[in-house]
């Protein structure tokens, strides 16, 4: 059969646009990883407390609320980084559009400082709080009243900022992958799955981030639980992407063509998938059947494939788009 | 008439010769900076060898009726206007780029001043009166504009009475920019 011929020669050439577009570099990747890092965080911290009515017993997921929050806000950075327009910032806090997942997101951040904030200072046990009060800068009457009032206040608002924590994370983990998925134009993100996909994935990520850390055994082997089924969640939602582009038509087969084939191919299989999966879930299979305490080598390799998968993502989803449609 | 106004392009693409007079005129009238456009031409070569067809399009925004862009703008920069033509108000815009990437037709771009650009529908002549700068110099009068929703306009007898196409209409956006083919 004789190829029919189809060439398309245009005189645009705008920058960031063309010959596809490239409006998203570092930044936004990164931004995405460390919401999902600390969306992990808050619903990992949240459902371990309320669990029970004690504070966490380890110093590391005492810690971890406010560690989340630099987290977060170098994630910010990122994305302020990103603006092109930086001194138009403020305008994301003088509109709501409910059909902007990126408008969903701003709210959602600016909530959850004060939420994890209370839920940090509720978690904080009596001899950190010493530590704290012991400071300085605490000295002050005027200071060290402030820190108790913050302190008793975060002591009575404990169970409901927990709930608000969890709920804030689920929402910000999920934002950051609907943010791409509600970019139909985009073959690779055109998928609600995104959502699901990186709130999993921020929560494997979340936990590997305490998991670095030294823990209470008892926290550890939860953590290890909960992360072993986030990577298998993780892996079915990332299968069910790949099935979506096998199905999807002329779309979906562009869609899915970097990361089955194209030049994304080796970083998604072996990074995500086998480095950032795989292995992992070996790895804490082991842990919880040989009750063999946790390594950092099974944490960090999620970290990284977490991260990667970001990149990939970003970058797969802006080399698709409609116009490769003819 | 009946109804609102829709404004709506119509492009011939039997008469367009791509000589770029829209792009220019374009850039001229709204001052756009070197190595940027809001227009372009495209020239889409298909058939068999030696049977092939050329088809010439000078195409821009689409300002879409359910605009990817307006849906994704998280302050309200991207909105609606007169005759449903989708336009970026500049001191709003932070710049994001959500819009650039939910747009099927890549028809955005950053200004280097660092908000977001598109075709107008030059709304700023049509309020006075007048046409798109892209129409008034087609020389062979390929491009027309209108309110659709008119069926006496020159831009609804034209869709009535020629076959048309827009692009891309999977992406389900229902475009204002026609082809008429």
């Amino acid at each position: 059969m004789r190829q029919e011929t189809l060439e398309i020669v245009t005189t645009r050439a705008n920058p960031l646009i063309d010959p596809a577009l490239h409006v998203w570099g570092w930044e936004i990747p990164l931004y995405l990883f460390l919401g999902g890092v600390v969306a992990g965080l808050m619903v990992v911290l949240a459902g371990l407390s309320l669990k029970s009515t004690d504070r966490p017993k380890s110093k590391a997921v005492q810690l971890a609320p406010f560690l989340s929050l630099v987290l977060l806000s170098v994630g910010m950075g990122a994305l302020f980084l990103d603006l092109s327009n930086k001194l138009n910032v403020y305008r994301f806090y003088l509109a709501f559009n409910p059909t902007s997942p990126m408008s969903w997101g701003s709210w959602i951040l600016v909530l959850v400082y004060p939420v994890v904030l209370v839920t940090g200072l509720s978690s904080l046990s009596d001899e950190l709080r010493a530590n704290l009060m012991a400071r300085g800068f605490m000295q002050k009457p005027s200071v060290a009243k402030l820190m108790r009032q913050a302190f008793s206040f975060a002591d009575g608002a404990r169970r409901p900022a927990l709930w608000a924590t969890l709920g804030l994370g689920i929402g910000l983990g999920a934002y950051t992958g609907l943010l791409l998925g509600t970019l139909t134009a985009r073959l690779a993100w055109n998928a609600a799955i995104l959502g699901p996909l990186f709130l999993t994935s921020g929560v494997s990520t979340g936990a590997a981030l305490l998991l670095l850390f030294k823990l209470d055994e008892a926290e550890e082997k939860t953590i290890v639980r909960w992360d072993l089924v986030a990577i298998v969640v993780e892996l079915a939602l990332l299968g069910l992407m790949l099935i979506d582009f096998g199905v999807g038509g002329a779309a979906g087969e562009l869609a899915g063509a970097s990361i089955l084939g194209g030049s994304w191919t080796p970083w998604f299989w072996s990074v995500v998938v086998i480095g950032g999966l795989l292995v992992p879930l070996g790895l804490n299979l082991i842990e919880v059947n040989k009750h063999v305490r946790a390594t950092l080598f099974s944490p960090a390799l999620i970290l990284l494939g977490g991260l990667t998968l970001r990149f990939v993502l970003v970058a797969i989803g802006q080399e698709s788009s409609f116009s490769m449609i003819q | 008439m009946s109804g609102t106004p829709r404004y709506t392009m119509v492009v011939d693409t039997k008469k367009c010769v791509g000589c770029k007079a829209c792009v220019l005129a374009c850039k001229a009238e709204n001052a756009i900076p070197d190595g940027y456009c809001r227009s372009w031409i495209v020239e889409e070569i298909r058939g068999e060898f030696p049977l092939l067809s050329a088809e010439l399009r000078s195409e821009r925004c689409n300002h879409c009726t359910d605009a990817p862009c307006v849906a994704a703008c998280p302050t309200g920069a991207s909105h609606y206007s007169d005759g449903g033509t989708v336009i970026v108000t500049r001191d709003k815009c932070t710049g994001c780029k959500a819009c650039i990437a939910s747009c099927p037709y890549d028809a955005r771009f950053v200004h280097p001043e660092g908000f977001v650009e598109k075709c107008t529908f030059c709304l700023h002549r049509v309020r006075r009166g007048e046409q798109p700068a892209c129409v008034e110099i087609c020389p062979t009068q390929s491009l027309h504009f209108g309110d659709v929703n008119d069926r006496e306009s020159e831009v609804a007898q034209l869709l009535a009475a020629r076959a048309s196409k827009v692009l891309h209409e999977e992406a389900g956006t229902n475009p204002n920019l026609y082809f008429l083919v």
